[in-house]
């Protein structure tokens, strides 16, 4: 299984932000004065506010683009820069400053989120162009950009944190965008409530920071973390785990992630696929100073990661609306991203790889979706759709790419990434690294039943429909991303990615795989055909009916049900917290609060103000003031002389 | 036997004016009352406790400029009045915070804009509401709160500053007769109001003689009132242990009670709602901030040779006022009673405050001390507490304040400016980052992780957490709920309550972005001192 590594493992010793890293802040700003403006002006910014958050944006994506070339210009040693904006909390020794950090990791972020974020908006503008609430849509898209930026740019955890919950608010306000649909408002509400249980373990994990380092700081943590103890680390790891697991909807906090497809298609793009929900992965990757450490705590990421991978993949299979099953394939991918990151230094790097690759083709293809979604008045069902590659031909093609991408077609971008993960995981452990390939399988299968129920077959369009295709402001940023998507291995050339991410994460020693690579990536690329040749025999040589039949297997049942997740928390969260509210609701009730909440107490007179006083309530509370009394005695005796 | 010669006792007035100026202005206001007419009493009232106060408050700076660091250098000031008083660092830090939160109570009292010109004071308190005397009395002022918030103010200054025990019973009572009476003068829904303070004070005399109770127990074990000689007779374990443990736990219950701590908590809910807001507001902040200094002044110094005797009772408490705070806040549909468990809540976290590591040896360098963490957490939560209050009283509807949260609903598009700053008030009692708030908790929690309290941190942030969700639930309800039915409105409110909620917004601002100052005033006030 896993070992500590015999490799140095890299100190965070950032250089001052001089030179072009001094517009470092800029890139945060820009989109949050769009943010800012846009929610403030009101109503007068209706006619150009998507014109200003998409610019916003874009300048943000060029500020990132003249950061990440300067960083190139640099030597590897100097390839880390902080910027200090100013002093949060100084007591004592103590420091918590709002300070940045910008490194090979971060810029790579940074590239991938105003990147893909620039493109979004853009696309927005043409997705959103009836919604008479556009300019506050390109508001709330705005601070979910610069949260992010936050998160990902933060040289301590405390501002990370702020970022962390800043992406959480941006998120839980586009979910619910359509607040007049029930449906988007309840799954805004489950959203928000899974990631507070996440950032329990992300608070936990900070305050124990701050008990153990007496800093929060990535440079102080990297440089004190081999002086802790391996209980402290592990704790902190699975801590931190358990933030990741909310944020990037891993098992057991995964059951927001299909809900969450009721905010608008971009949104699902842009936060449920490319950037948020890859946030835990980040949060791991950039917490190696202690995951290297604590081999507990990466046994645990595997194990989650493995379940995960699995349990997205068959939610993906079995869902109709095609939103929700790209959602299932983002969860199982993710899962993938964790499983890199999990296996310590040999996987940061290809974690990172499969994280900008997946931004890439699940962003195109959620995108394409939308726009499949535009032509079809909004219907998400897949058994409605079929035959659509002659309407939208554009739309058909980049999503294509996508696909070909995410099933890991040789020499598409998803097939060196995917591919390296699954090597690696083979390379630690076989029963994780089969699972990886079962699932690569079963993503095959998936995919190719939403390509061939969406875009093939007979047309089972609903009466009245004519799809069209899309606008080209809806069109661009899908052949965009569809050329990403495509090329988008390039960054493994030469092992490049591995080498530039090596200051952060270490450089993993020279392994001998029990296999060889190539035998790897050939039965890889087996198992996906084998899972794509099944799709076809099933779904592609049979008529499609027109509802989800319901003679079918007990698998696919659960699968349906999102593999029961909402009963499962159903049976051991909710159910149980449910019955401890009413518990101390009713013990509040009858003992304690008497029932004077309002209303009565203003009819009648003081006599019945003097009956209820006669009537016990204010001896039942003096009760409970009694009973309280002896619970602290009996306490107090019972610590200090049992 | 000669009898024992008279020893004029020696009183520091040096230290203690600030004190003896806020008596001394409630007595006065009293002269004020019998002497001027009745129709002319409300501005020199006001005009005389607010110049007390802020006299007191500069007298409070200048005593704190002149106290001298004691060898050792962690702690500074004396003990005064016979040992039965001590000014030291804490106890200047809480006068500094009960008098600038009881400047703000005061102009909460004055106000007269929100009710057509009249204050939100009955008329005249003994008319039984919807009698002939109560109509006849309604254009009418009571200018009695004024001498009686002093009262109140003088008692809070004692409570944390007293070192003996008769002296914090002499001060628990002062502060809370005042209060009893504040809670039932309500203009509008008077039986609520005077049902609350029917309630607080049945129950507050109750839980007064279970303190009294105990200083008797403690006294019979140690033989002495004196916190210092309490300490000896702890340190030279000198007496029966079972009469000082049930000491301890019945001076808790009077304690407990006053800062509304599970399983005491159950008038706060009624007394909070039922008082009129202005006095809500005040004894929201003051009356557990001085509480608090009590309680920290009491197991810090009297019982802390031996924290271990009562710190696993505060563990229960402190988790249960967490939990059964943070739950309840959730089924509320009233945004007073909403406050009042959230206030519970808080107390639940500042406990979490009280049982972390004091002493500096069981803390990594430079990082905050417990009296730190808990004098910072009431600074913020002070300033949102009253800060909330004083907004509650200005949503409005034909039959007077209207806080049932259905009200409330689409308040933001009605009137942004008074829902976003009750929201930002929301958000820094939920401790969400960049949030006066956020500060305080991560204050108190990294003391108690400190001290090996995980469980308790653990549970904290569990309620904390459970907290933001119906914080955010009101924010929601403001913002992006369409109305329903009646709905409430803002009442445009005088340049006192709108000064008060200023102060209290700007309080929460700074101590959320520049908490450094606030921090170190409270690491300069040091430790107790004996």
């Amino acid at each position: 299984m896993i070992h500590l590594s015999e490799a140095p493992i890299p100190v965070v010793a950032p250089g001052s932000a001089d030179g072009a890293f001094a517009l470092l802040w800029l890139v945060i700003a820009l989109p949050l004065a769009g943010a800012a403006v846009l929610l403030l002006l009101g109503r007068r910014a209706d006619a150009w506010g998507h014109l200003l958050g998409t610019a916003t944006a874009v300048g943000s994506f060029v500020v990132s683009l003249v950061l990440f070339v300067s960083l190139l210009g640099r030597d590897e040693g100097e390839r880390q820069v902080a910027q200090h904006l100013w002093q949060w909390i100084s007591v004592g020794r103590l420091d918590v400053g709002l300070d940045l950090l910008y490194d090979p990791l971060s810029a790579l972020f940074l590239l991938l989120i105003t990147g893909v974020g620039s493109l979004i908006h853009v696309y927005s503008i043409g997705y959103m162009s009836h919604d008479p609430r556009r300019r506050r849509f390109f508001a709330y898209l705005n601070l979910f950009v610069a949260a992010m930026l936050v998160l990902v740019l933060a040289e301590n955890y405390l501002v990370l944190f702020l970022g962390w919950e800043g992406v959480g608010l941006a998120s839980y306000l586009l979910i619910g965008f359509w607040q007049h649909k029930h449906s988007a408002a309840a799954a805004a509400k489950k959203a928000f409530v899974i990631n507070r249980v996440g950032d329990i373990g992300l608070s936990l994990g900070i305050a124990l920071m701050f008990v153990t380092f007496g800093s929060t700081s990535f440079t102080v943590i990297s440089a004190l973390a081999s002086g802790a103890s391996q209980a402290t680390l592990t704790t902190l790891g699975v801590l931190l785990l358990l933030g990741a697991c909310g944020k990037s909807a891993q098992v057991p906090l995964q059951a927001w992630l299909l809900d969450a497809m009721e905010g608008p298609t971009p949104v699902s793009a842009l936060i449920h696929a490319a950037t948020m929900v890859t946030a835990g992965v980040y949060l791991v990757c950039r917490s190696n100073f202690v995951f290297e450490r604590a081999p507990d705590a990466q046994t645990v990421v595997v194990v989650v990661a493995t379940v995960t991978l699995l349990w997205g993949a068959a939610i993906g299979c079995a869902k109709d609306d095609i939103k929700k099953a790209l959602a299932g394939s983002t969860m199982s991918q993710i899962g993938y991203m964790m499983l890199g990151a999990g296996l310590g230094v040999a996987g940061y790097a290809f974690a990172i790889f499969h994280l900008i690759t997946h931004g890439f083709f699940k962003a195109n293809m959620f995108l394409g979706a939308g726009s499949v979604m535009h032509g079809t008045d909004d219907d998400v069902d897949m058994r409605h759709y079929g035959a659509l590659r002659g309407a939208m031909p554009v739309t058909f093609l980049t999503f294509a790419m996508g696909y070909l991408a995410i099933i890991g077609f040789p020499g598409f971008s998803g097939f060196w990434s995917k591919d390296k993960i699954i090597e690696t995981a083979l390379a630690d452990s076989w029963v994780v690294g089969l699972c990886a390939l079962l699932g690569a399988g079963v993503t095959g299968f998936y995919m190719t039943r939403l390509m061939l129920m969406t875009f093939l077959g007979e047309q089972r369009w609903r009466p009245g429909v004519h799809p069209h295709e899309s606008p080209r402001v809806m069109t661009g940023p899908l052949v965009a991303l569809a050329a990403l998507s495509v090329l988008g291995g390039v960054l493994l050339a030469g092992d490049w990615i591995v080498d530039w991410l090596a200051p952060v994460v270490g450089t993993a020693p020279e392994e001998h795989p029990p296999i060889p690579a190539l035998a790897v990536t050939a039965i890889a690329v087996l198992v996906v055909a084998a899972g794509v040749a099944l799709a076809w025999r099933l779904v592609g040589q049979r008529p499609i009916p027109d509802v989800a039949p319901t003679q079918v297997s007990a698998l696919t049942r659960a699968a349906r049900a999102d593999l029961y997740g909402d009963a499962i928390n159903e049976a051991l969260v909710i159910g149980p917290g449910r019955r401890l509210v009413r518990g101390v609701v009713v013990a509040d009730d009858r003992a304690v609060d008497g029932v004077l909440t309002g209303g009565p107490g203003l009819v009648g007179g003081i006599g019945l103000l003097l009956r209820r006083v006669q009537n016990g309530y204010v001896r039942s509370y003096a009760a409970s003031v009694l009973g309280g009394s002896v619970v602290v005695l009996v306490a107090l005796l019972v610590v200090n002389l049992a | 036997m000669e009898p024992a010669a008279f020893v004029k006792p020696t009183i520091e007035y040096a230290q203690l004016w600030p004190v003896f100026l806020v008596f001394g202005v409630a007595c006065v206001g009293v002269l004020l009352e019998a002497f001027l007419p009745r129709g002319r009493r409300a501005v020199p009232q006001l005009a005389l406790a607010v110049a007390g106060l802020v006299a007191a408050l500069i007298g409070t700076v200048v005593v704190a400029s002149r106290s001298g660091v004691l060898p050792g250098g962690q702690a500074r000031g004396r003990i005064t009045a016979e040992g039965s008083i001590a000014v030291d660092g804490p106890t200047l830090f809480f006068w500094g915070l009960i008098l600038v939160f009881a400047l703000g109570g005061a102009l909460l009292f004055a106000e007269r804009r929100l009710d057509g010109g009249v204050s939100a004071f009955s008329g005249q308190a003994a008319a039984l509401p919807g009698s002939d005397a109560e109509r006849r009395t309604q254009h009418l002022e009571q200018t009695e709160v004024f001498p009686l918030l002093m009262f109140a103010v003088g008692g809070m200054l004692l409570f944390p500053a007293s070192n003996d025990l008769l002296m914090m019973f002499v001060a628990l009572e002062v502060l809370s007769l005042p209060l009893y009476l504040l809670c039932g003068l309500a203009r509008r829904r008077r039986l609520l109001s005077q049902e609350a303070a029917m309630k607080y004070f049945l129950l507050g005399a109750f839980s007064s003689a279970f303190f009294l109770y105990g200083v008797a127990l403690v006294y019979g074990f140690s033989g002495t009132m004196t916190f210092a000689g309490i300490d000896q007779a702890v340190r030279n374990d000198a007496g029966n242990r079972v009469l000082l443990l049930l000491g301890i736990g019945l001076l808790s219950v009077g304690l407990l009670f006053k800062v509304g701590a599970v399983p005491f908590q159950s008038w706060t809910p009624d007394v909070y709602q039922g008082a009129p807001t202005a006095v809500t507001a005040f004894m929201s902040a003051g009356t557990k901030i001085a509480a608090f200094g009590a309680i920290l002044r009491l197991y810090y110094v009297a019982f802390g040779a031996d924290p271990s005797m009562w710190q696993p009772m505060l563990w229960i408490v402190a988790i249960a006022s967490m939990v059964v705070g943070a739950v309840l806040a959730v089924v509320q549909t009233d945004v007073k009673r909403m406050l009042a468990y959230s206030s519970i809540a808080h107390t639940g976290f500042l406990l979490t405050g009280v049982l972390g590591a004091q002493s500096l040896t069981d803390l990594a360098p430079g990082q905050v001390t417990s009296v730190q963490a808990v004098l910072f957490y009431l600074a913020t939560y002070g300033c949102a507490m009253l800060g909330a209050f004083a907004l509650v009283s200005l949503v409005r509807d034909a039959s007077g304040e209207a806080s049932s949260t259905a009200r409330w609903v689409g308040l933001g598009r009605r009137s942004p400016l008074v829902a976003g700053v009750f929201a930002f008030f929301l958000l820094s009692m939920a401790g969400i980052p960049l949030t006066a708030g956020f500060v305080g908790k991560w204050a108190v929690f990294t003391v108690a992780l400190s001290a090996g309290a995980w469980p308790v941190v653990v549970v904290a942030i569990g309620s904390s957490i459970v907290a933001v969700f119906f914080y955010v639930r009101q924010i929601r309800l403001m913002f992006f709920t369409e109305p329903v039915g009646e709905v409430a409105t803002v009442t445009r409110p005088s340049a006192l309550t709108s000064a008060t909620i200023a102060v209290g917004l700007a309080g929460t601002v700074v101590l959320g972005l520049v908490p450094g100052p606030v921090l170190d005033l409270a690491a300069h006030a040091g430790q107790f001192i004996r």
